[in-house]
């Protein structure tokens, strides 16, 4: 079954390559991507129901030798959490481009070629069994994203680019070296192979690459540029699934393959993490514009997220791959809404904002309900996930514990601000009353995205408890945490 | 009476399709009227080099073992086929680029250089003893330096042509120099005869054997645009006539790499331990000196120079890595490097037909929206060079760096790895400046507006771009047999 996964990466390429190749019209090209976009939703639930979560392990996957003299093949499938970050992709890049179609990009062919192609790399770097496959996916990811900033991004887009790209590919460069020195000592560059590797230099290729790209404090030079000067929706995209994808890389491949490194560095990350928490915690409270707010409290989410993986315990992993999915939905919901407010009022900042609540009650249902799932109310799915991070965290030493705390109640605090000073308070300078509510097309943009948060409120074990399913096979990757400890 | 050897006419066959269309290219720059010499010329470049391309592949298929001909004077093996068959298809590709130019003084004498110059790389890399080293060198750079100076109405081409010559030609008079001393050390100038005499005679280690081997290093990099030796490159890649230079960055650094490798690793196997670590620095210094001075170039043809540099020093590794795997990367990586040269070039050729003015990165802008095809070729071509998927060049440089890692060379690695990240810069600045800046925003003066609407379409320009793009994009997919391919004739190399 492993071509259910291989068509959930060549859908997209293969409609990418449709819209690139004829001349069809705007309207047309944002069609084909839609199609593309719900035929991808629809291989991931067909492959939500092949998939046997009893079993756990590798499943769906397919192989095919790619170049045999040094072991490289084509290798993909999924374990338990990799098959939730796909569904996140293919949903997050459904309401992305949804809400591009009703934007109405310029340059249609070019841009919803690159919205598919950057879906395709997304779910290729969540599925790459392959250290270079998954090199290739995670290079693939960039390119896209560094034309989708830079010709349809705001005023100071070039400057976003440049520093985005260079800080992402040096980070990736270091693992590239990494992967070659890994894979040729190991005689592979199977993921599935099991070895593991003691060497620091090797780990902290691969963490570098990880951590700018999340990013963990230091490393976020490049975030508050690209998310300010993005269009919304590839904001949205950055800050919903590529972060994802450096935890997923952390996950994958730092912890699993590193056991003993992981072991020395992991206070040092831990550290890192926390003050990212704080800090991001902090810059979104003062922040004066809504994608600010949004882009800062990434930095925070990341922190804690982080937290949660290098507990290296069931509960903190476990913790971290839902508030992986909470946060996804929940930040690409509110880019895609502070598009919306700053298409209506022509800007994201406070000072001009406010009142948007009056006579414009769907607006303002989605965006409460958002935020309120973003402050993590008990109750809510991001509660859950934040809840099991802190009680893994807590196992490793209490301090973390206390920072998360927190930094729980910083997020309630910029949450309550954003929502208070985009809605409530007298109408800003920059709100007039024509200003529309909400429309059809954002709503089922951003509406599908809120489902899925109620969703998880309701029954957070649906990820929880089947992420990493108990395998006997030593391949798994929980059995590997295990000997991580 | 003089007794002459027994001549394998098959593994000269490459040769003599170019030497025979040169000579009919030259006969119709004489012969036909003005209007037709351009076509007819073209035609016999196109069917040289299609032929050359064909009997270099069947040559291929059909040496199994290496074979000396010709009197021990010429090697027929894999190797240099494979290599020929690179040149052939460079020297095909950059026809096509150069048929919608605006030349017509001396055309037909263009083509028929060109495939002369063909005919001599491929006589220069089955060379297999110094003599036809020399003979083959210089029979492919003085074609050369004439295409180099052959325009007379472009600005820059009569002092490219005279640079290269006379740079070229000190370089060409080192290796004659190291050929000079080695035979002077060892008594020998085939190749393998001259391993066999060093370890015969114990001679490793000196003195002149090193000085002769230093020299031809040397005269081989300046081939190679290796730097220290690289001084000449960004005038004369900026000079010559732009398709020229294209073929220049393709085939010219494609036959003096292989020949470094053939020549070192056949003849001196013995001072490996000197030249490996020569390559290495001359390696590091190409990647410094070619990614840092390319940051500061505006011209994109400068820039595109320097980029060549540092591609040397790229392909330079797996050569220093001494190992099969590295030939073999070598081998792979000169396939897509060649057709990212080619195609690159081939875009700055069109931008100049349209603008008659030098390309900048200034008078780029926009070109990505007004030219799709060539934008989006332009655009893959630059991701190529900075060693991005979905490209050859990506994995030509994990080939590479896994060579020298292969070697114990780490830190090898390291230096690869941050001078791709360096070059990065300038290479997405071409594509900054052809999508994410509207012409309005530079404020362009009188230099840059199309005058007189679009220009003529140039399918056979196109075709190339699309071909080199073919290749580009086919060799990150079909690694598999282009390695085999590579590897088999990495063979014929002693590993």
């Amino acid at each position: 079954m492993g071509w259910l996964t291989t068509s959930l990466i060549l859908l997209p390429l293969g409609a990418a390559l449709l819209v690139w190749l004829f001349p069809w019209d705007p309207f047309t090209a944002g069609a084909i991507a839609l199609l593309a976009a719900f035929g991808e939703v629809g291989l991931w639930i067909e492959c939500l129901f092949r998939f046997n979560f009893d079993k756990g392990g590798l499943q769906l996957d397919q192989r095919t030798s790619w170049f045999s003299d040094l072991h490289v093949s084509y290798h993909v499938g999924m374990y338990g959490f990799s098959l939730w970050l796909v569904g996140l992709t293919v949903v997050v890049q459904a309401a992305a481009i949804i809400y591009a179609f009703w934007a109405g990009r310029t340059g249609a062919r070019a841009y919803f070629g690159l919205m598919l192609l950057l879906t395709a790399a997304i779910v290729g770097v969540f599925t790459a069994q392959d250290l270079l496959l998954f090199y290739v996916f995670w290079e693939a990811m960039l390119i896209p994203l560094y034309v989708l900033i830079g010709v349809w991004g705001g005023p100071g887009r070039l400057g976003a680019t440049i520093k985005f790209f260079i800080y992402t590919m040096a980070g990736s460069l270091l693992m590239l070296a990494s992967i070659i020195v890994l894979g040729l000592s190991q005689g592979t560059f199977d993921l599935t192979a099991t070895y593991q590797s003691s060497s620091d230099w090797i780990f902290l290729g691969f963490v570098a690459a990880f951590a700018v790209k999340a990013p963990l404090f230091p490393l976020h030079g490049w975030l508050p540029d690209a998310y300010r000067e993005s269009p919304a929706e590839v904001s949205a995209v950055l800050s919903g699934l590529v972060s994802k994808a450096a935890i997923y890389g952390f996950i994958r491949i730092a912890i699993t393959k590193f056991p003993e490194p992981t072991k020395d560095f992991r206070t040092v990350i831990l550290v890192l993490a926390a003050i990212g928490l704080i800090y991001g915690s902090l810059l979104a409270f003062r922040a004066p514009d809504i994608r600010g707010v949004i882009a800062y409290s990434s930095l925070a989410q990341l922190g804690l997220i982080t937290f949660g993986v290098f507990a290296v315990n069931d509960l903190g992993l476990n913790g971290a791959v839902l508030q992986m999915v909470n946060h996804g939905l929940i930040s690409a919901a509110l880019f895609l809404l502070a598009g919306g407010i700053e298409r209506r009022a022509t800007t994201g900042d406070f000072s001009r904002l406010g009142g948007f609540a009056r006579g414009r009650p769907l607006l303002a249902t989605v965006l409460m309900t958002t935020g309120i799932i973003g402050l993590a109310v008990p109750g809510s799915s991001a509660f859950a996930g934040e809840f099991e991070i802190l009680a893994g965290v807590f196992s490793v030493d209490w301090g973390y514990a206390v920072v998360g705390a927190v930094a729980i109640v910083l997020a309630a605090m910029y949450m309550l601000r954003l929502i208070s000073a985009v809605l409530h308070q007298s109408p800003g300078p920059a709100v007039s009353p024509q200003a529309l509510d909400l429309r059809p097309a954002e709503l089922s943009a951003v509406v599908p995205l809120v489902a899925c948060l109620l969703a998880l409120s309701v029954w957070p074990a649906a990820i929880t408890q089947r992420s990493f399913t108990n395998d006997q096979g030593s391949k798994d990757v929980s059995t590997q945490f295990e000997a991580a400890k | 009476m003089i007794k002459t050897p027994h001549v394998d006419w098959f593994a000269l066959a490459p040769e003599l399709f170019l030497l025979g269309a040169a000579g009919v290219a030259l006969m119709a720059a004489v012969l036909l009227p003005r209007r037709i010499r351009r076509d007819v010329g073209a035609l016999a470049a196109t069917a040289g080099f299609t032929g050359a391309f064909v009997y270099a592949i069947l040559i291929y298929v059909h040496t199994p073992e290496v074979q000396s001909v010709i009197a021990d004077s010429v090697r027929r093996d894999r190797f240099g086929a494979l290599a020929q068959v690179i040149v052939c298809g460079a020297g095909l590709l950059t026809v096509g680029v150069a048929f919608g130019g605006r030349m017509r003084e001396h055309i037909a004498e263009f083509y028929a250089l060109l495939a002369a110059a063909g005919a001599g790389m491929c006589f220069f890399v089955t060379a297999n003893n110094l003599m036809t080293l020399f003979l083959g060198l210089e029979w492919f750079s003085i074609s050369l330096y004439i295409l180099c100076a052959i325009d007379r109405e472009l600005e820059g081409s009569l002092e490219a042509g005279l640079k290269y010559l006379i740079i070229g030609g000190f370089g060409s008079a080192v290796l004659l120099f190291g050929s000079a001393l080695v035979y002077g050390a060892t008594g020998e100038i085939a190749f393998n005869k001259i391993a066999d005499a060093i370890s015969a005679q114990h001679l490793t280690g000196d003195a002149l054997l090193v000085a002769g081997l230093a020299m031809l290093i040397v005269g081989l990099g300046f081939k190679a645009s290796a730097a220290p030796f690289h001084q000449w490159t960004p005038d004369v890649y900026e000079g010559a006539p732009t398709p020229v230079t294209g073929f220049m960055a393709a085939a010219t650094k494609t036959v003096a790499l292989v020949v470094t490798l053939r020549i070192l690793r056949t003849a001196f196997p013995q001072e490996a331990h000197l030249w490996t670590i020569a390559l290495a620095v001359i390696a590091c210094a190409s990647l410094a000196i070619g990614n840092l001075a390319a940051l500061a170039q505006r011209s994109v043809k400068r820039m595109l120079a320097y980029s060549s540099i540092s591609h040397a020093g790229f392909m330079l590794i797996p050569i220093a890595s001494d190992n099969a795997l590295g030939a073999r990367a070598l081998l792979y990586y000169l396939i897509p490097y060649s057709a990212l040269s080619i195609g690159a070039f081939a875009v700055v050729a069109a931008r100049e037909r349209e603008l008659a003015a030098p390309v900048t990165l200034d008078n780029l802008a926009g070109m990505g929206w007004e030219r799709p095809l060539l934008g989006v070729a332009m655009c893959t071509f630059m991701f190529g060079f900075a060693g991005l998927p979905p490209t050859g060049g990506f994995v030509g440089k994990f080939y590479a760096f896994s060579a020298a890692y292969e070697h114990g060379w780490t830190w090898l690695v390291i230096v690869g790895v941050v001078a791709t990240a360096v070059s990065l810069y300038y290479y997405l600045a071409v594509i900054r400046a052809m999508y994410m800046r509207p012409a309005t925003e530079l404020q362009l003066g009188a230099a840059a507006p199309v005058a007189g609407g679009a220009p003529p379409r140039d399918a056979m320009l196109q075709a190339s771009v699309v071909l080199s793009l073919a290749v580009v994009v086919g060799s990150f997919i079909a690694v598999e047999p282009l390695i085999h391919v590579a590897k088999l004739a990495a063979e014929s190399l002693p590993f």
